[in-house]
């Protein structure tokens, strides 16, 4: 399968599944689901920092056409996307090992406590930016702090069971570019 | 000239990243404060189409429920029918009306349109519904939404020809007013943002008489709801230190997190009310 065509069908995905499963799960008005913001963080480790800002838009956007309340997703996405590359930098174990596998994954980023301090940090990074803006309009701190905490563990937790289910195959590919 | 540049292309992705940012809440200011956005009128149309799809499926799921809900309705409609009643005879008599043209219809003020509930969200802060009918099936702007057993959804604040986004109660920016059945004080509708189905009331003073249980009803101020629709039950009454007011929170009477079907309500007066009011916004001005 074509790498566009695999980025295509996930976005879909993630969105689907954002849009006609987790929306529809209610589980406290504290607590929200969120996992589309994945798409993000599984982005080639090559793609170009613009790139990865104006995707993070139109993912953004996308999400917020069924939201009908368009900017506050497509805000905190374009955040994460621009963080991204730096955390990248910072937990890759060695130098040049980047260009080792095409995406992060536990096996690319080296272990499993990098990979998990990369999307922990990207998920509180974008509840926080996501539930700040909301709450902007009703000013209750103590409200913003709580969501955003109880968010971001429910969703990580939606992310290791997806990376656990959805074993992505990377090619090891030679380091001698 | 050269030295800008050099500086959009050194920090091009700075820019870049700012003005995505800013556009996003250019975005959520300007939205919240019009409720429009061209953004939306195509997406609407686009979004609806995929909701549609998946409601269809959702909508099996829900039979049994929308089918009690509706035979609840249909039951009070039945025990409202003139056959139900019977005077004694001295006091009526019997008089066939001969005339075939329905000539109470030029009167008619509501109008109510079934529709089908394509999208519905409850855990954000600003909620939205999204009707299955639009401009091309008579839904405008500023139409009233209610359930099928009377209680009040929202308003209709944005229309496509196929589907009609209503701003549901559970909105930041909702502010229906609201009266007591039992006093008849009236007040406004506020929403926290925090547990759906829960909403407060404020601006009932405290000379009125409100206690727990009590049904509050919309006010028939609006153009867009008539009076007498069900708002909720009072849960809770409390004091407000501050003001002369009471601060009361009710249990909505519509059930958001099951509305499967819905009936939008026309005014036919509403244009009419709507030139005069402004009539005299010019005299004041």
């Amino acid at each position: 399968m074509s790498t566009l065509l695999k980025y295509i069908f996930r976005f879909a995905m993630f969105i689907g599944v954002q849009v006609f499963v987790l929306d529809k799960v209610h589980v406290h008005q504290m607590v929200t689901p969120y996992i589309y913001f994945l798409f993000i963080l599984w982005l080639p480790f090559n793609m170009g920092r613009t790139q990865q800002m104006l995707i993070a838009f139109a993912l953004g956007i996308t999400l917020d056409s069924f939201r009908h309340h368009p900017g506050f997703h497509t805000a905190a996405c374009v955040m994460i996307a621009y963080i991204r590359p730096y955390l990248i930098n910072l937990l890759i174990p060695q130098e040049g090992a980047d260009s080792n596998y095409d995406e992060p994954s536990f096996k690319s980023m080296g272990g499993i406590a990098p990979y998990l301090i990369f999307t922990g940090v990207l998920t509180f990074i974008h509840h926080s930016w996501l539930f700040l803006l909301e709450a902007w309009q009703f000013g209750n701190i103590w409200y913003f702090l709580v969501k955003t905490l109880l968010s971001s563990v429910l969703s990580l937790l939606l992310i290791i069971i997806t990376e656990l289910m959805f074993a992505r195959k990377q090619k090891f590919r030679t380091n001698t570019v | 000239m050269r030295n800008i540049f050099l500086f959009i292309r050194r920090y091009f992705n700075v820019i870049l990243f700012l003005v995505l940012q800013g556009f996003s809440i250019y975005l959520i200011v300007y939205y919240s404060r019009y409720h429009k956005a061209i953004f939306s009128k195509t997406a609407n149309q686009f979004t609806g189409k995929i909701n549609e799809q998946y409601s269809n499926v959702a909508y099996y799921f829900q039979l049994k429920k929308t089918n009690d809900s509706l035979v609840a309705a249909n039951e009070k409609l039945y025990n409202k029918l003139k056959a139900d009643f019977e005077l004694p005879d001295t006091s009526s008599h019997l008089a066939i009306d001969t005339i075939k043209v329905d000539s109470i219809e030029q009167f008619r003020k509501y109008r109510y349109y079934p529709s089908k509930v394509v999208y519905n969200s409850i855990v954000a802060q600003n909620n939205f519904i999204v009707l299955g009918r639009g401009a091309s099936q008579n839904v405008k702007e500023g139409m009233g939404i209610i359930d099928p057993n009377r209680g009040v959804v929202g308003v209709v604040t944005e229309v496509s020809p196929d589907f009609a986004v209503v701003m549901s109660l559970l909105h930041k920016d909702s502010h229906l007013s609201g009266k007591l059945l039992k006093g008849g004080e009236t007040g406004t509708l506020n929403w926290d943002g925090k547990t759906p189905n829960i909403i407060s009331l404020s601006g009932i003073p405290k000379s009125a008489k409100v206690s727990k249980g009590d049904t509050i009803i919309s006010s028939g101020f609006s153009t867009s709801i008539p009076k007498g629709m069900l708002i909720g039950i009072v849960q809770e009454v409390k004091g407000d230190k501050s003001t002369n007011n009471f601060l009361i929170k009710f249990k909505t009477a519509a059930n958001f997190y099951n509305l499967e079907f819905v009936y939008a309500i026309e005014n036919n007066q509403a244009e009419n009310i709507k030139t005069i009011l402004e009539k005299v916004k010019q005299k004041t001005q």
